[in-house]
């Protein structure tokens, strides 16, 4: 029987000792902002939901989405999905073998991070 | 020569490709509803309402929903594999998903056509 392939890398997985690239937290922020946004569809269903099943029920939809603290959930999971886009988009280029030098690889995090803050600023400002 | 452990059902390439496939509808969908938010004349119950009544909107909703049910499955079905080590648990966190995703994409299918 031929050897199997063994692993003796060190491993180091202190979540309070590793220090993630910059490229990590793009990837760990992907998967937290995906799991979210799966955890909250009820509500974005919901919402959908009571903005088109009577004006009643549109008037509703205007009062809860328009409260401040629910501003403040859709903004983050607006921002959930904003990241996720961008990030899955890198992905894709990334498949296509394009920016996986490191240099181009961290410069495409910086723009993930920026460009999905940046993006979830305008289009909030735009919609209230 | 060296002998790899190959593990798994197969079901790795088909998912991938799926998995960006259905983010590729997702991409463009977004950018139509985007489109379609930019052109609405004003945001009250009668142009919202009617925006949903074409079928175009009703019909790229659909894609979307059914794209993002694989994709939402295939990523939560990656993060329990990571993380959840005993199958029992796993098995049954599977079946709450799956479960889940399909009552939604009934619930969808509701507010697009009935009411």
């Amino acid at each position: 029987m031929s050897p199997t392939v063994t692993k003796t890398r060190p491993k180091h997985l202190n979540l309070l000792q590793i220090r993630l690239p910059l490229p990590g937290i793009i990837s760990i922020m992907h998967r937290v902002s995906g799991a979210v946004l799966f955890l909250l569809l009820p509500l974005l269903l919901w919402l959908f939901q009571s903005s088109l099943q009577s004006p009643a029920s549109f008037a509703e939809f205007r009062s809860v989405v328009t409260h401040p603290l629910m501003k403040l959930v859709l903004l983050g999971l607006l921002w959930g999905y904003l990241h996720h886009l961008l990030a899955g988009l890198r992905h894709l280029f990334l498949d296509l073998d394009l920016g996986t030098e490191i240099e181009k690889a961290r410069l495409t995090s910086i723009i993930v991070l920026a460009g999905g803050i940046a993006l979830t600023l305008a289009i909030g400002v735009a919609l209230w | 020569m060296v002998r790899r452990e190959v593990v798994g059902a197969h079901y790795g390439l088909r998912d991938w490709l799926a998995q960006r496939i259905t983010a590729v509808v997702m991409l463009v969908y977004t950018l139509l509803v985007l489109l379609a938010l930019v052109m609405l004349p004003k945001f009250d119950y009668a142009h919202w309402q009617a925006l949903w009544q074409l079928n175009l909107m009703r019909y790229a909703t659909l894609l979307f929903v059914v794209a993002l049910l694989f994709h939402a499955w295939i990523g939560v079905r990656n993060i329990f594999m990571d993380y959840i080590k005993d199958a029992g648990i796993r098995l049954t966190l599977y079946s709450v998903v799956i479960l889940a995703l399909i009552a939604y994409g009934a619930w969808a299918v509701r507010i697009l056509w009935g009411r």
